[in-house]
Order: structure tokens, then C-alpha cells, then sequence
């Protein structure tokens, strides 16, 4: 996702000046085409992230789309306030980037998780949520933040996710992508679950059960219509999200709409508050929280 | 002094006037705190919005103009009268301050026409301050930026992670003046942290620093005129009294929080006529 994020911010920013890219220190090799191509566009702001965020409402105000990027809990909890009252409140179209979604850096420590992000950007008014969940929504998704202006968090995971959608899928802001259709089963993946997601979706599918897989990327009004719409027909939700339960859209989707889930089976990722700590690699992590393919399967 | 500079002054001072029977009659209707931090940078705005802005019509809506932004959101009456003296705010908005169902509330919100941004959580407002004098960099644009933030302000980190910003990204067309009236909410700011000394800690931070009176007219003019050297920032410290004009409140901490009563406001408006 990181990767296609670079790539994508490159080609946009090369033709629209306006797009500003402000790094907190990081991204190293990873934004060299950037820097080379759009030469006044690239600005490291240094391990200062507060710093970072107020530079960016202020360059919004001159009219420039910026984009803030570094580690996730750096930028939405560290910089919280300033996203919060810099950003949000004069509802400034600024893009608060960060990378190493849920466990994307598990081995990293319990200060580099990033587990209670979506909680905390979904809490501020005006703030919307994207959660991409391969490289193809990330693409798509970034594009359509440019033409839409508004105050967003892009919660990228890291390097080397799996490609679940084809490469010419049509992905927009608020809508939900339904990338499979079928069965009395659905399948709702949250941000960088979507290869877990996908896996469960063949594992049942090897079974003899169809299954219909969503990636529900827009923490929005539109998205969560859609969605109300949408679970009529089926029988059994597992809902799909590396992020602590409490605060999670999978924890306000099974609130929001618990008349339309009665009587139905609801499965879901359940990562407890913790500060967690020897965690190993994200897929080792992920056995270890119970929120792997296998053991999710187990549970429907 | 030539005559040109004589009729500036005086054009500031009668403002000034203006401002603090403003912000006392203020302070006396709502019963608000943050007098006498409004008092004391009322020169250094005063200054800014008259000398500096270049407010002509339609200037809240132009996109390239040059930006104040009042960092210590705490002087928002100052702020507000300053706006309603330049014909931004109208009488009646400012008439409304903190009245129920008024955008004009303690603190300054974006939301009102004039206002560049939200304070009020201090240390913000420098940050905004080095992005828009970023911006103006990249789009080749003179346009200046002045921000006005307190001493106590200065305990924030965020102060001094843009201090390093502006004067690494060669923040020539950013000005930001320190009103130094020594008094942070409960105590003396030199007690509280080791702010001090303030001149020497942003000269060492690649600003170009300038120490005067905050209460001098022909000082703040010319300090706000004078072009940096190698692409500086420019750091004004000026020294200020807290209850500035109001001879029973100056340098008496209990009016950061108190507002005065009837005689207390007639006796204001008497001494701040009568200089």
C-alpha cells in the first residue's frame, strides 16, 4: 500500500502543483521519483509532527492539497489536537497519511501499533475515515480525495499486502466494493484485513459455501446506508478489522444497525485493549489475536 | 520625525484608544477573564492591522493576503475589537460578544469571518503561521504572515519544533512577535519554566531577533518594516506590561482573570482618555 501510495501522489502531484507532500522523516527511497519530479512539492518536516500537521492547515489555507505522512500513531495520536482543532474545525481539506495500519508493524512494538487509530480519527467532526485495503483502492481512493474536498485520514497498511481487486476496478469514496457476490454469507473487511478476508472467502468457498466479500473503505454516511441495505439477505456477517474491538467501525456498524442484525450470525475480530508486546511478524500477530483465516473460520 | 511617521502614530495611538475602551466595555458586559492579556499586546496588533495588512475591501476573501494570526487566542477581545475598528466585524457581531448563540466567544473560532484559524489551546498558531509563510515561498507570492503569540506560550513544544522549521525552510516572509508581559495565568513566567532568556534561545534557533518596547508605536513599525538577512525568520520581543492603559491593572496579575465592575470600568475609561 506504501508503495502504491508513492506512486500514485507522483503522478498526481505531477501534473496538480497545488498537491504538497510533507514527510515527518520518513519514507526513505520512497519518495525519490517524487522529490525528483515535483521538486518545490516534497517538504520533510522532521520528527516534529505537530509542527507538521499546522503547516499543513496553514498551506490549505493558501489553497494547496496537502498530504502529512509518517507512522500512524505518530500522526493521530501524537498530533491528535492539532488534527482536531487545525484541521477539522475550519474543515480544511487536508489528508493526514498514515502507514503501519493495525499490526503492519507488529514486530516494531507496541509503539509503533497502530490499533486505535480509526477510533480516534472517526471521533472528530468532520474528519472522514478511509481504510483502503489493497493497492487498487489505495490508487483510487487517493484520487478521489483530491476532487472531493475534505478533512481525511488514509489509514495505509504496509509494503507487500496482496492484491485483491483487479487492477481495473472501479473504487469510489463512500461507496462500498463489493469484490465477490453470493451466498448467505458476508464478509466484511475493514482496512488491511481484505487479504484475510479473501482467504476466508476461498476457504469457504472450497467448502461448498458461497460467500459475498466486501471491502467497506469510507467510514461515511453514504457507505453506511448502503450497507444498512445491504445485509437484508444474508444469514451470517464476520466482520474483519485489525483494530481494537471497542471503537472499531465493525463495533459501531454491529450497534448502529443491531435491529437489522438480530437473528442473524455476527462473527467479528475481537482485539482487546492491551499494550501488546512480542507479537513477532504481522501474521504471526495476527494467530496470536485470534484473527488469522483459519481460526476466524472456526468461529462461523 | 518627518510628519509622514508623526500622522502614522498618531493614527495608531487613537486606535489603541479605541481598542481598550472596546475590550474593557467588553470584559465589563460578559464578565470575562483574559483583560489584561488583552491589554497587553494591543500596540503590537493595533500596529499590525493598521500599518501592515493592507485591508482593503473584500480583503478576507483574498486568497494571497497578508495573514495575522493572534496565537494567544486568550486576547481574542482585542482580536474582535481590532476587527470591528477595521470594519471586518460589524457593531452589532461585536456587540454579541459571548452572548448566547454569538460566534464571538472567549476564544477565536474559525468560524467567523476575519479568523484565521482556531486558538485558544496555545501553541498552535506558529505552525499554521510557518505553512502559510511556506505557501506564499512556493507560489512566489510577497505576502507576509505576523503571528502574536505570549511568553507562557513558550512552554509549548510546538513553539519550538516550527522555531526549527521556519528557520530551516528559510521563513523570511514570517514575523512573530512575543508579547512579553512577564505573567503566564498563575505565576510569573520565569518561575514556572526556563523559558528565558527568549531573545537568545530563538537567535540560536536561526531567527533574526529583534528586543523593543511592545507598547511603542514608531518602535513596532520600524521593527515590523526591517527586512531579515540570509531568508530569517524574524522574532519581535516586546516587552509589555499585563493591564497595559489601565493604571490600577498593569503588571496585576488578578486581572487575568477578574473583570471590572462599573466604577472600576468608569475609572478604565477616564485614565485611558485622559493619556
Amino acid at each position: 500500500m506504501r508503495n502504491a501510495f508513492a506512486k500514485k501522489i507522483t503522478e498526481l502531484a505531477k501534473t496538480n502543483k497545488k498537491i504538497i507532500l510533507l514527510s515527518g522523516d520518513i519514507g526513505n527511497k520512497l519518495f525519490d521519483d517524487f522529490k525528483k519530479n515535483c521538486k518545490n512539492q516534497f517538504y520533510n518536516c522532521g520528527v516534529a509532527e505537530n509542527n507538521m500537521v499546522g503547516v499543513a492547515a496553514g498551506l490549505s489555507k493558501l489553497g494547496f492539497i496537502p498530504f502529512v505522512y509518517t507512522i500512524t500513531p505518530f500522526l493521530v495520536s501524537r498530533s491528535f489536537e492539532q488534527i482536531k482543532l487545525d484541521i477539522c474545525y475550519p474543515n480544511l481539506p487536508v489528508n493526514i497519511v498514515g502507514t503501519g495500519a493495525g499490526l503492519s508493524y507488529a514486530r516494531l512494538g507496541a509503539t509503533h501499533h497502530s490499533l486505535d487509530d480509526i477510533s480516534l480519527m472517526k471521533s472528530i467532526p468532520n474528519m472522514r475515515v478511509l481504510c483502503p485495503g489493497d493497492s487498487i483502492e489505495v490508487e483510487q481512493l487517493v484520487s478521489g480525495v483530491i476532487k472531493s474536498k475534505k478533512p481525511t485520514y488514509i489509514r495505509l497498511g504496509k509494503k507487500g499486502e496482496p492484491t485483491i481487486n483487479p487492477i481495473n476496478k472501479l473504487i469510489k469514496i463512500d461507496k462500498i466494493n463489493v469484490i465477490k457476490e453470493g451466498g448467505k454469507i458476508l464478509i466484511v473487511s475493514i482496512g488491511n484485513m481484505l487479504g484475510v478476508a479473501s482467504e476466508i472467502n476461498q476457504i469457504l468457498e472450497k467448502q461448498r459455501k458461497l460467500s459475498t466479500l466486501i471491502s467497506f473503505h469510507t467510514f461515511e454516511e453514504g457507505s453506511l446506508k448502503e450497507f444498512k441495505n445491504l445485509i437484508n439477505k444474508f444469514k451470517i456477517i464476520i466482520f474483519l478489522e485489525e483494530h481494537f474491538y471497542e471503537g472499531s467501525i465493525s463495533n459501531y456498524l454491529i450497534n448502529t444497525f443491531g435491529s437489522e442484525l438480530r437473528n442473524k450470525k455476527i462473527v467479528h475480530t475481537n482485539i482487546k485493549k492491551d499494550f501488546y508486546c512480542g507479537l513477532g511478524e504481522q501474521d504471526q500477530a495476527r494467530k496470536k489475536l485470534e484473527i488469522s483465516a483459519s481460526q476466524i473460520i472456526k468461529k462461523i | 520625525m518627518d510628519a509622514k511617521i508623526k500622522n502614522k502614530i498618531k493614527k495608531v495611538k487613537e486606535l489603541c484608544k479605541n481598542i481598550r475602551t472596546d475590550i474593557l466595555r467588553m470584559s465589563y458586559k460578559a464578565k470575562t477573564a483574559h483583560l489584561a492579556s488583552s491589554l497587553s499586546c494591543v500596540e503590537i496588533i493595533a500596529t499590525i492591522f493598521d500599518q501592515f495588512l493592507n485591508i482593503k475591501k473584500n480583503y478576507i476573501n483574498n486568497e494571497n493576503r497578508n495573514r495575522f494570526i493572534l496565537s494567544k487566542g486568550h486576547a481574542a477581545s482585542t482580536l474582535y475589537s481590532v476587527l470591528y475598528r477595521k470594519k471586518i466585524l460589524s457593531k452589532n457581531k461585536l456587540n454579541s460578544f459571548c452572548k448566547t448563540g454569538s460566534l464571538l466567544e472567549e476564544h477565536p473560532s474559525p468560524k467567523i469571518k476575519g479568523i484565521e484559524c482556531a486558538t485558544g489551546s496555545l501553541g498552535h498558531g506558529m505552525s499554521i503561521g510557518c505553512g502559510m509563510a511556506l505557501g506564499y515561498k512556493i507560489k512566489n507570492n510577497n505576502s507576509k504572515v505576523y503571528v502574536v503569540i505570549s511568553d507562557g506560550e513558550c512552554n509549548e513544544g510546538c513553539v519550538w519544533e516550527s522555531a526549527l522549521f521556519a528557520s530551516a525552510k528559510k521563513l523570511s516572509n514570517l514575523t512573530v512577535i512575543i508579547d512579553y508581559n512577564k505573567w503566564q495565568a498563575t505565576e510569573r513566567s520565569e518561575k514556572v519554566l526556563s523559558i528565558y532568556p527568549l531573545d537568545k534561545k530563538f537567535f540560536h534557533f536561526g531567527w533574526e531577533v529583534i528586543v523593543l518596547d511592545g507598547h511603542n508605536i514608531k518602535s513596532l513599525i520600524n521593527a515590523l518594516r526591517k527586512k531579515t538577512k540570509n531568508n530569517k525568520p524574524k522574532l519581535i520581543l516586546a516587552h509589555t506590561i499585563k493591564g497595559k492603559g489601565v493604571k490600577f491593572m498593569e503588571d496585576d496579575n488578578n486581572w487575568h482573570y477578574k473583570s471590572p465592575n462599573q466604577h472600576e470600568l468608569n475609572k478604565a475609561i477616564i485614565g485611558i482618555n485622559s493619556i
